[in-house]
This record gives structure tokens, sequence and C-alpha cells, in this order.
């Protein structure tokens, strides 16, 4: 039977007061692997039912595939590539690819290390005369916005414009209609369009001016797929924009608190750069940047954990909790970047592992290795940081440290 | 340094390509190919994209020093 | 002495021979290291030089990327073996555990790992073989040699055989420039591993690269110039093709004729082992002290009705050589099972074939998803109303649910619709040229997921 024994679960992890520590409430969640909810949606939790579903060509990422609608999940606009099911979503994604990754564009992400390893060292040179640092503010969020800015072309000075836009963004997706204000959906649901506004008004400038940003190329390119339409690239870049930033700013902040919290790694990472190649991975197990899939949809009677989801159903899926599962990983709660046979779920899995995956390891790896490199004796100012909102994109929303003898 | 990779556990997910391109590059949108002997100066990048591997397909040699075979006697 | 203690001395101080210093001998060995065992360990290889990787071959060093010598296996650790190469084993006494060599040293041993794996099956005229400009592709000479040929930009390559070596060859030809005529008995290529309908598919693949495929034609004559050199060929439809270089790509020849006189159960299949790789007699009597694994392993798989199957995959030798590895080392108790579903792949022309399961245990086949126009596509293959295969073109991200399908015996057709479901999926006969291996008998579901919990147990068969 799927039904969890511990129906409130669920609600406890959403709610605010778990987000500094969820993870002994994953633990409980994964007693169920398949666990039935009040209002017939299920969620998946534990590492194998996982991996199985992501690759079960029977879930669907298409919101018209659910039967009883999701007001939070309604299709504004042209949905992107991670809302929309094969054959549209292979093709989009292929279309975008072209531009940013292998085969066509295999020398992107390793040729934009100088670039990475400047701009990280600039903004750790603002931190220069500062008693207290906010990793976040001053540092993990400005660096990947500068970046996915510059890959698609969108100016850096927009920046407090779209900041706005995309947190009220992220603080509709998992609205909920019984506890959340109606002004979260409605200040989301403006945001969306007026950040694609936004987006159409640069894609539109773009055409016949061939340029190296993604925008350009999308907006002038005609590969073996033809062309995407120019709602298709606003959706694209929409998404690359959000996804671009508001995850690594998650990645690296955890990171560092991880490190302030585990001194020795912390010590033998200053020693041994290398170190911070699996450390990424460990951290993408242990303290990923996205902890859940909100809502995927059945599309024809799915079995999975001997438990038959109907067609139409909702899924969520706890991927930070399949990343903790004790029956895959040895000693889940344990920090080890030593970990051997680290098949985590810190960026998915199937068709719709994250397309910017190579892009936020590199930023993180760098950003790393440099923090640890030039902060002279960081420390923590509080633990457990305060946290953003989101249960979906967890991750402080300051991070203050104290360095040096201040 | 030596590498192989298990093409029957590779998906195509193509994360080795953009971390290491001179080692690893995709004939077509999914099949891989790979120096088995990439150059010691690639080194950096090849373990990091054997690390981002999401099925863990890529092997790297363990082996500071070789277990060198010693050839056998012609009789 | 309790069984325990002779097991406990054996992992101390025992004799432990591999023959066969290839991919399979390798990594039994680490396993070997990695169980526990200290006693000696003598790998016994025919090549000389260490042992290195066979895929790349035909693919990375014919296009000229990766040198020849530049396959050499990665080591997961040290296992600190006698090495004796350069030499063949002829031989094998179990009367008194020896393995005799080719140059009259004999090995003696406690336990053996047979994985002397397959060569290329020559062209069957001596004289013509051995004219300049004919190839075959298994070792890394060999592809060396046929790198140089291509790179001399020869005016056309005849590839005789259109299996996967066969075709991989071609693509590599074009993708090089280089005009090439495939030759093959059968209708369409792959069409022994894959059936006809894949066949058909990699039949326009191969045309629309420029291929010049002929199919259905025999090759009855290699013709050579004055100097030995390769120069004609001519089929059995009195056609003849001139070119410089002839590929021959038939196949492999299981290397189990030094065990002729050994008693094992041992032929051109290769040798009848059980699940935990251990080697059968001619009796069909279980031994204890010999093992097997790799392209020589003739395993049951009670998947497919317990058949005994032999593959010439790389996971396969992977896989067997650590089970066998594991039993050599184990008690009663504690042996594993080799129950893996089969999983292969091929790259050419730009596509990744990959498949699971044994396509050829098949009576119907059905594109379950994606566009065979577009060469990105999941075909399911049925036996009797459950799933036993698939394969996927571009399409590998699903093959795993494919794989969990088989291990479960679901049901064929595969029945819940997927949202890139072709409109006109229609389960079509397999339709192999040869014998297959169509027969009744037990379906049995596959359980746990790692080596040391891996179970079947019987299940019923659907409809």
């Amino acid at each position: 039977m799927a039904t969890t024994k511990t129906p409130d679960t669920l609600r406890r992890i959403l709610d605010y007061s778990s987000r500094a520590d969820p993870y002994p409430l994953y633990a409980e969640l994964r007693e169920t692997p398949v666990a039935l909810q009040e209002d017939g949606s299920y969620v998946i939790s534990t590492y194998r039912e996982l991996t199985d579903i992501l690759h079960n060509p029977h879930l669907s990422s298409d919101v018209r595939n659910l039967s009883h609608p999701v007001e939070a999940f309604e299709r504004s606009g042209t949905p992107s590539f991670i809302n929309l099911d094969p054959p549209e979503h292979d093709r989009l994604r292929r279309m975008a690819m072209r531009h940013f990754g292998p085969p066509h564009t295999p020398e992107l992400v390793a040729g934009l290390e100088p670039d990475l390893t400047a701009t990280v060292g600039s903004l750790i040179d603002g931190f220069a005369g500062k008693e207290q640092i906010d990793i976040v503010d001053d540092f993990a969020y400005p660096f990947p916005v500068t970046v996915i800015c510059h890959l698609l072309g969108v100016p850096r000075e927009d920046e407090p414009r779209f900041h706005l836009w995309v947190n009220a963004i992220i603080d509709s997706i998992d609205y909920n209609p019984k506890t959340d204000p109606k002004e979260r959906l409605t200040n989301g649901r403006q945001a969306t369009t007026d950040l694609r506004e936004y987006l159409g008004g640069l894609v539109e400038q773009r055409h016949g001016r061939p340029g190296d940003d993604l925008l350009s190329r999308l907006a002038n390119d005609d590969g073996p797929d033809g062309r995407m339409t120019d709602d298709e690239i606003v959706a694209t870049a929409n998404l690359l924009l959000i996804a671009g930033h508001e995850t690594t700013v998650n990645l690296i902040t955890n990171g560092m608190l991880t490190l302030l919290r585990h001194p020795q790694v912390l010590q033998r990472l200053g020693d041994e750069p290398g170190l911070v190649v699996p450390l990424v991975e460990e951290l993408l197990r242990y303290e990923p940047p996205v902890h859940i899939i909100p809502w995927r949809a059945s599309y024809s009677d799915i079995t999975i954990a001997d438990t038959v989801i109907p067609k139409g159903s909702r899924i969520m899926l706890m991927l930070a909790s399949g990343s903790r599962d004790p029956n895959r990983f040895h000693d889940p709660d344990r920090f080890d970047p030593d970990r051997r046979d680290n098949q985590h779920l810190g960026f998915g899995s199937g068709i719709h592992l994250c397309f910017g995956g190579p892009l936020a390891r590199r930023e993180t790896q760098i950003a790393l290795n440099e923090l640890v490199r030039r902060l002279d004796r960081p420390r923590l100012v509080a633990d457990p940081p305060p946290y953003r909102r989101s249960p979906v994109l967890r991750g402080p929303i300051h991070l203050h440290i104290e360095q040096g003898d201040g | 340094m030596r590498i192989v990779v298990d093409l029957s556990r590779c998906e195509g997910y193509a994360q080795c390509a953009f971390l290491a391109p001179d080692a690893f590059r995709m004939h077509g949108e999914e099949a891989l190919m790979y120096d088995p002997n990439p150059d010691d100066a690639r080194r950096d990048q090849v373990l990091r994209a054997a690390a981002a591997c999401p099925v863990q397909a890529i092997l790297v040699d363990q082996l500071e020093k070789r277990d060198v075979p010693a050839e056998a006697s012609q009789s | 002495m309790t069984s325990a203690d002779t097991l406990k001395g054996f992992k101390r101080d025992g004799r432990i021979v591999v023959v066969g210093a290839s991919l399979a001998g390798l990594r039994a060995a680490e396993a070997l290291r990695d169980e526990g065992f200290t006693g000696s360990l003598t790998m016994i290889g025919d090549e000389l030089g260490e042992p290195y990787d066979r895929p790349p071959l035909s693919k990375q060093v014919l296009t000229g990327w990766v040198p020849a010598d530049g396959t050499k296996l990665p080591r997961r650790r040290d296992i600190d073996a006698e090495w004796l190469l350069g030499v063949p084993a002829d031989g094998l006494d179990l009367a008194t555990n020896h393995v005799h060599l080719a140059d009259g040293r004999e090995v003696p041993f406690d336990r053996v790992l047979i994985a002397t794996g397959v060569r290329a099956r020559p062209w069957f005229v001596e004289s013509e073989a051995a004219l300049d400009g004919v190839f075959v592709v298994r070792t890394r000479e060999h592809a060396e040699s046929l790198q140089r040929a291509l790179a001399a930009g020869p005016s056309r390559v005849l590839v005789i055989g259109a299996g996967f070596t066969g075709s991989e060859i071609a693509s590599i030809c074009r993708e090089r420039d280089i005009p090439v005529t495939v030759a093959e008995l059968a209708p369409a290529p792959l069409v022994g591993a894959l059936g006809a309908m894949i066949g058909e598919i990699a039949a326009d693949m191969q045309r629309a690269h420029g291929v010049d495929l002929r199919c259905g034609v025999k090759v009855t004559r290699l013709e050579g110039d004055a100097q030995g050199r390769f120069r004609r060929a001519h089929f059995d439809d009195g056609t003849t093709i001139d070119a410089d270089v002839a590929v021959v790509a038939l196949g492999g020849i299981r290397n189990t004729d030094w065990l002729r006189d050994s008693g094992l159960a041992a032929g051109v299949w290769g040798i009848a082992c059980d699940t935990g790789c251990r080697a059968l007699d001619l009796n069909g009597l279980i031994t204890d002290d010999v093992f097997v694994a790799g392209d020589v392993a003739r395993c049951p798989n009670p998947i497919y009705e317990y058949r005994l199957i032999s593959l010439e995959h790389w996971a396969n030798a992977v896989e067997q050589a650590e089970i066998a590895a594991h039993n050599m080392v184990s008690g009663q108790a504690d042996r594993w099972p080799h129950l893996s579903i089969p999983a292969f792949w091929s790259i050419q022309f730009g596509v990744n074939i990959k498949s699971v399961g044994v396509p050829t245990f098949a009576d119907e086949v059905v594109v379950t998803q994606g566009s065979v126009a577009d060469r990105r596509f999941v075909a399911a293959y049925g036996y009797r109303g459950r799933v036993t295969a698939a394969v996927s073109f571009n399409n590998a991200k699903w093959l795993d649910h494919y794989r969990q399908l088989i291990e479960t015996a679901a049901p064929f057709p595969p029945p819940c619709p997927t949202p890139d479901q072709p409109a006109d999926m229609k389960p079509v006969p397999v339709d192999f040229p040869g014998p297959t291996l169509l027969a009744q008998g037990a379906t049995v579901v596959v359980t746990g997921h790692d080596p040391s919990e891996r179970r079947v147990t019987a299940a019923w068969q659907h409809r």
C-alpha cells in the first residue's frame, strides 16, 4: 500500500521551519518510497524509484497531461523544453545545445575558464576592507548572473529589473492555494509576463545582427532543425536565465557553508585544489541546489515499486532525498568528498538532466577553490544561516562570514 | 594517462565532451568517441570529465606505477 | 579441515592461473585481488604487451585519431601477477591441474580462469587472404595496418560482411571520404543480430551516407595482381568490383581449440558453464576449479529459458570476470549468479545504436518511441507476449526502462502509450534469416540490484 504512514511529512518538509534541515524528514518520507497523498498526488523519495521513473517514458513533463490542473503550473505562453516531452523537448533542447555544447559547440564551457576565473577574482577583490562578507550577495549571486548574462547577451545593468521578476517567479513555483496568499501566484504570473516581454524585446533587436551571444545565435541560426520561433527563443532564454543563476547561487553558497562546517575538508581543499572536483560532486549529492521536482504527470499508468500510479496523476520527485538514500549511498548523511561511485541526483537524470550542469560545475569548482585560497580563516557568523523561502530551490538567503582578525 | 569508457553504461549525456573536449568527442548527437590515452597535460580536464559522468562510466587508471608485464621469453 | 579452512588457505596462498590477458582476464585478476586473494596469480596471453581495449580499434583508431597502441586498458589496482605473454596456451590437463603452453612449458594451478576470447575469422582461401590489401580487424596490429591502408587514400574499400564491425568500418570509410562497397550475404546489414526491420533501417542509413551496399551477394574470389596486391573481388552473381583494400568482417572464432582434449564442454559456441561461471565438462558435470569468462563463456540465462548464451559484448566480459573472480574465492553459500541483462553498443554513421536483452530471442518487434525516419527511436522485441530485448537509435536514455521490462517479464507489446509513440505503432514479425533461439520454457523475473542479491524467481507468463 502506497499511502504514507505519516501523512503530514510532506507538509512539514514544505513548511519553512524545516528549511535549514529537511533531511530527517526525507528519511521519514523514504519509509514509503512511493507515497500517495490526500490530494491524489504521489511523492517519490527513494533513489531507485527516482532513477526508475526519471527513465520511464510514461512520465510526462507536459502540464496538459495532469488530470487535475494545478493553478501554479498552468502554462503562461510558450513552454520551454523543461516542460515538454519528446519529440518537442528533444528538438528544442537540441537547437539550444547547438550554441552551448557538444557536438556543435564543444569548446564553449572549457573556453570560459579564463573569464570565470577573472570574474571570481574581481568579486573577491571587492571583499577587501569588509569586516563581514555575505557570500550570497557579495559573491554567489553576482558571479553566475554575470556569466549567464554574458552568455545569453542580456545587459548586466538590467539585473536589478529581472532580479525582482525572477524572485517572484521562484516564489510562485510551489504556490499552494490552501496556505499561500493569492498575490504570490499573481505576482509570479505578472513577473513571467514582464520577463518574457523584456526578453522578447532583446530577441527582436537581434534579428539580422549575428553575434556571439546565445540570443543572437538562436535568432539568426538555421540548423538542421530549422530556426526557433521568437516565442521559443524567449521561452528558452527565460529558462536559462532563471536556471543559470538561481541554482548555482545555492550550489556555491551551500558549498561554502558545508566547508565551514567541515574545517578539516576546508583545510584539505586549501592544500589540494584538485579535491574540488569530487567535492563538488559530493555537494551535489549532500546539499544540492535543487531539492524537488514539484510536478510531473503520468502519461499513462506507471507501475513503480509495486504501486500503480494512475494516468494523469501528479508526481512529485524528491531528488535530494534520493541522494541521501542509505540503500544506495553508504553513510549518506556524511559529507565525504572521497566518496566513490557517487551517482547522485543533483542534476536529475534522464532526458531532462540539467542543461547547464557542466557550466555550474566549473563555476562552483573555480569559486570554491578561489574562496578557500584567498579568504583568511573564514568563520560562520550564524549557523544555520537564514534560508530562502523555497523548498524547491533550497539555499541560504544570506551567508555572513567573518575573516582575518575581524 | 589511460582511460576507458563503459559505453554500455554511457547514455550520451555528453558531460565529458563539455569538460574535456580534446579527449571526448560526440559523434552525432549521442555517440561518444574518446581518446583512451589522452595527453597528461589534459589530466585535470579528464578527471573533471570522469567525475561529472552521470552514469559513472569513465574509468581512469588508478595506478601511479604500472604493473608492467615482463615479456614472455621467446623460447 | 573444514571447507572454510580450505578456502581460507587457498585465498592466502593458492595458485590461480588466468588464461587470456585481455579485458576479461585483467578485470578478473583485479577483482581477485580486491576479494582478498593473496596467493600467486599468473596471467597467460598470446599477444605481447599489456592488455588493451578492442572496441576503439574499429572506430577511433581507424579514423586516424588514436594510434593503435594507444588503447592500453587503465588499471583499477595493482594485481601483482606473473605475466607469461607472447605464447598461447595449447592444452589443459585437469588430471594434474596444469596449463600447457605452446613452447612446452607447464604452468600448475589450483584454480584456472579461461578467458581466451575470440579471434577474427579469416578469409576462407588462404592464398587470397595473404594478398596485400586484405585485412581483418581484431588485434591492434590488424587495426594499425588497416589504418595505414586507409590513410594511403585507396580508390575503394570492399567490406565483406555487414555485421556491427563491418558496418562501423564502412562508416569510417565514408567519414574519411573513401568510396566503400559493402557485401553482405543476408538481405540487409545487422540483420543477423537485430532482425529484418532494423536491418532495413541500417541499409537506408548506409546508402544515405554513400555506401555502395550490396546485399544477398556472396564474394567468391579475391583477385590479386602480379605483385600480390588485392585488386578485384568477384561476386556469385557474376559481377566484379575493383578495390585496393578488402576488409574481411565475418565475425570471430572462439579460442577453444586448445581445450580439445581437456574434457571440458568446449566447442565452436564456447565453453559451457553455469551462471556462476564454473565450467561444465563434456558430461555436463560442474567442475570445481575451472572458471570461464568473456567471449568464450557460454552461460545459461534464466531470463532466456536457461539457454546457453555466448556473447561478444564488452560489458558481459567485465561482469563475468567479476562474478568468476568472486566465485573462485568464495564458498558455496556466497556464490553469485551472473544474471545481467546483455547490453551492446555500436557507433556508426553518426548514430549511437544500443541494445539491451537478446534481440534474437524474439518473434515480434515494434517501434515504441520516436521516429524511424529521423533515426531517433526505440524498438522493443517480444517473445510470446513478453518483452525480451530493446534496441535504440540515438535514444539511449530510455533503455534502462526496457531493461526493467525484460527483468520483470513485462507484457509485449508494451500496453501503455508514451508521448512520443509513433502513430502507426504495430508489431511486425522479427524475421531472422537463420535458426533462432526460439522455444518454449520457463519465465522468470529478476530481483535484487547488487551482485550479491541478484536472484530470479519463477513467474507466470502473460496471456
